[in-house]
């Protein structure tokens, strides 16, 4: 028994699952998962009731009682935007780049961070629509033929973001669904009811037969080099909202690259919380295994440690530059009333994600799900951080003020947690949250083609310098 | 060969002064003195402001939070008592400071690219228009703007910003405007467009002196000169000239030092249309 448990955390995925076993597994999870889902689920709908609520009122009433005023326009609902749109990066990196790369570790994780890809855009894009005053305008800023000839401004930002949000989250939904299609047809097969007519529908009639595999490797390939450009593109759009703006602290050239980094980061602490979570709610602990979470956490330091440095780029850069109400504005966020904000931003973003060096921090997962709630909760403020002090001490000193978010802000933005967590939680219910397919080939993988496995050497080695005199009794089993 | 010479013509336009009114194809190009040495800070400017543009009075809590709607209002300064000296002193040396602030209608404005529907664009006339039935509230105009003189419509102020008799007061030329809408000082566009139309049926150029703001109108101590900086007989032209302001550059270069002319934040090439002129002190 200890031999197996030493075996699992050192591999990926123990070779010696059966296929069967796989399916089953999958399929069971989204039959009875343990009781925290119902629990979630509960949690979630009543986040979402309270935005619900708080938004019927802000269209009734209007903007005022969110407190925002004269100089602070936006305040939360876009510092939250740009959150869930950052979040929404990792799913991208982990299902295509590390596709690219052949970083076989992803396989069991990648469908339920493509998942939340997709829905943390859609909660994102609910936010740059009700933060307008007036919401049943919203669909003005898509170019559409109108009567009266009049098109939108293609020189504003907000324009460029409705054209990337709205493509990449076509492209993210098109590449969730495109590499669920062998799975759908798992589920078709297995199913019975309703789950029958929605997967017979939706696996397009996949048999498994060799000409399908070919077109479906290339078309998920192809929707993989699709996606990566995007990915960058929509946050670097996101970053031109306050790129080009003239107001100190936004008119920074690095946003775009300190944007893509941040969204990177927060996205993979949102891929270890829901690793957690869902290792629990739907009993993974053969697929969701502790070695790929260390993985995930390495990834994430290196990621918190490419944000820290452009942080202390733009730092750097204001400092030394001639920007004399940047200047201002970056003392103020140090010293000035928004310091806890700020420097909370900075311990949670830059130092803690050093508990991550260690491996047995990585490899704990009940200490993971606080710490990388807590990296999200820095990432949060960072975003905040740059829409709010920028407002509060722009360039004329008539209007330098400080604001609290009012009720109806904080009501709204909890509620979109809800909104995420819900649409999440359906999905991984009506589809496999792990993708079996894909599994079935990394055990494979295993199984054949890896002789000589690395990792195991490595940790073997590791042990003998490390003093420990007893070899390794890993070696039987392989 | 027509694809050419319309780049050409088009490039020549572009490489246009700013003085000459720059890319636009400007008819006036509605321009604005203040004379600091001459306000006194009374804001019956402000006052005449809101009842000539129906502007919300939306009471002390909602000013406190900073969701007023004044469109000229005056800022007031105090100067900085206690510089060099070891004890706080009670008074103020010089008093107050004033600064009368409304849309300065910058002529390379940075509010107007960013509305996402076009609802800021700039008129013919060199005006900074905000056309509400087409503003979304996206309120990013607002953000960009380095004066911070736009103002947003937080609530439906309508509703009980004029009770029953009040709302009899109201001016029938401009619109009262729902929650959800930017709106600033457009130099009193009701009175430019009413002026333009009585001159176009006298079949006549508009005179200079012809078009008057509310606050202009109402300034006792008349530190507000209006007029259009196209036309060279006019008070605001000449005012401009005598005090060497000129458009088209990010810092005033004076052959006189006693010549007070300065337009807010030219450093960052917004090219306003209101030149403010430089208190005048004995100390």
């Amino acid at each position: 028994m200890a031999e197996e448990t030493h075996l699992s955390a050192t591999k990926d995925i123990d070779e010696k699952i059966a296929w069967a076993e796989i399916n089953s597994d999958v399929l069971r999870s989204m039959e009875n998962p343990r009781m925290g889902y119902w629990l979630a689920v509960v949690v979630s709908i009543c986040m979402l009731m309270v935005g619900v609520a708080s938004e019927v009122y802000q269209y009734n009433v209007g903007m005022g009682p969110a407190q925002l005023n004269n100089p602070h326009m936006w305040d939360l609902y876009i510092s939250t935007f740009v959150f869930w749109i950052g979040m929404s990066h990792s799913g991208t990196l982990l299902s295509a780049i590390l596709h690219l790369f052949h970083a076989d570790w992803r396989k069991p994780i990648y469908r339920f961070a493509e998942a939340m890809t997709t829905f943390s855009l859609m909660t994102a894009l609910v936010f740059p629509i009700i933060h307008l005053g007036r919401v049943w305008n919203m669909h003005w800023v898509i170019p559409y033929y109108s009567d009266r000839g009049i098109w939108p401004n293609f020189r504003s930002p907000l324009v460029w973001d409705a054209f990337a949000i709205t493509t990449y989250l076509t492209g993210s939904v098109l590449f969730l669904y495109i590499g669920m299609i062998p799975d759908l047809a798992i589920c078709r097969d297995n199913a019975i009811g309703w789950r029958k007519r929605l997967y017979t529908f939706m696996s397009v009639g996949w048999r498994g037969d060799d000409r399908q595999w070919r077109n479906f490797r290339k078309t998920y390939l192809l929707m993989a080099c699709f996606l990566i450009p995007l990915a960058v593109s929509v946050h670097s759009i996101v970053a031109a909202d306050f790129a080009m703006a003239i107001m100190p602290g936004w008119h920074v050239t690095s946003f775009p690259p300190y944007f893509v980094s941040g969204a990177l980061y927060s996205g993979c602490a949102a891929i270890i919380t829901l690793f957690v979570l869902l290792r629990y709610f739907f009993k993974f602990e053969q697929y969701m295994t502790l070695p790929i979470l260390d993985k995930t956490c390495k990834l994430t330091f290196a990621i918190a440690m490419v944000w820290s440095y452009l942080n202390l780029i733009e730092f750097a850069s204001v400092w030394y530059g001639h920007d004399i109400p940047a200047k201002e504005v970056l003392i103020a966020k140090f010293t000035g009333p928004y310091s806890p904000f700020f420097l909370g931003m900075l311990f949670c973003g830059s130092v803690l994600p050093f508990t991550l060096a260690f491996e047995k921090i990585r490899r704990n997962p009940m200490l993971l799900l606080p710490i990388s709630i807590f990296l999200n909760v820095g990432m949060w403020l960072e975003r905040y951080m740059i829409v709010a002090p920028t407002l509060s001490l722009a360039y004329h000193p008539w209007s330098w003020d400080v604001m609290w978010p009012g009720w109806v802000e904080w009501g709204i933005v909890f509620g979109s947690f809800g909104w995420f967590g819900l649409l999440f939680l359906i999905f991984v219910k009506v589809f496999p949250s792990v993708s079996m397919y894909e599994v079935k080939e990394m055990v494979y993988h295993r199984r054949r083609v890896v002789y000589e496995d690395a990792e195991l050497r490595a940790h073997e080695y590791k042990k003998g310098a490390s003093g420990a005199s007893s070899a390794a009794p890993a070696t039987e089993g392989s | 060969m027509s694809l050419v010479r319309n780049f050409i013509e088009d490039w020549s336009r572009y490489r246009r002064s700013i003085d000459e009114g720059g890319f636009h194809e400007y008819e006036h190009m509605w321009g604005m003195v203040i004379d600091l040495d001459k306000c006194t800070g009374c804001n019956a400017c402000s006052v005449a402001c809101y009842a000539e543009n129906n502007l919300a009075v939306v009471g002390e809590d909602k000013f406190e939070n900073g969701q007023g709607m004044h469109w000229m209002r005056i800022e007031r300064y105090w100067d900085e008592p206690n510089i060099g000296n070891e004890r706080v002193r009670d008074t103020q040396e010089h008093g107050a400071s004033f600064m009368p602030m409304m849309c300065q209608q910058c002529n390379s404005a940075t509010c107007e690219p960013v509305c996402p529907v076009s609802a800021a664009y700039h008129t013919p006339d060199g005006l900074n228009a905000q056309i509400y039935n087409r503003c979304v509230g996206s309120r990013y105009c607002a953000n960009n703007c380095p004066y911070r003189l736009r103002y947003f419509n937080f609530f439906s102020y309508y509703e009980d910003s004029w009770p029953s008799p009040l709302d009899m007061q109201l001016n029938p030329d401009i619109t009262v405007r729902d929650k959800g809408v930017m709106e600033k000082c457009t130099f009193c566009v009701q009175r430019i467009r009413s002026t333009k139309n009585a001159a176009k049926m006298e079949d006549r150029q508009v005179v200079d002196g012809e078009v008057q703001t509310a606050c202009q109108q109402t300034c006792p101590t008349s530190a507000i000169v209006f007029g259009d900086l196209l036309d060279h007989e006019s008070d605001v032209h000449k005012l401009w000239h005598k005090h060497q302001t000129r458009l088209g550059t990010t810092k005033q270069k004076k052959d006189n030092p006693e010549l007070r002319g300065y337009r807010l934040y030219e450093q960052l090439n917004t090219e306003p249309s209101v030149t403010y002129l430089e208190r005048v002190r004995d100390v």
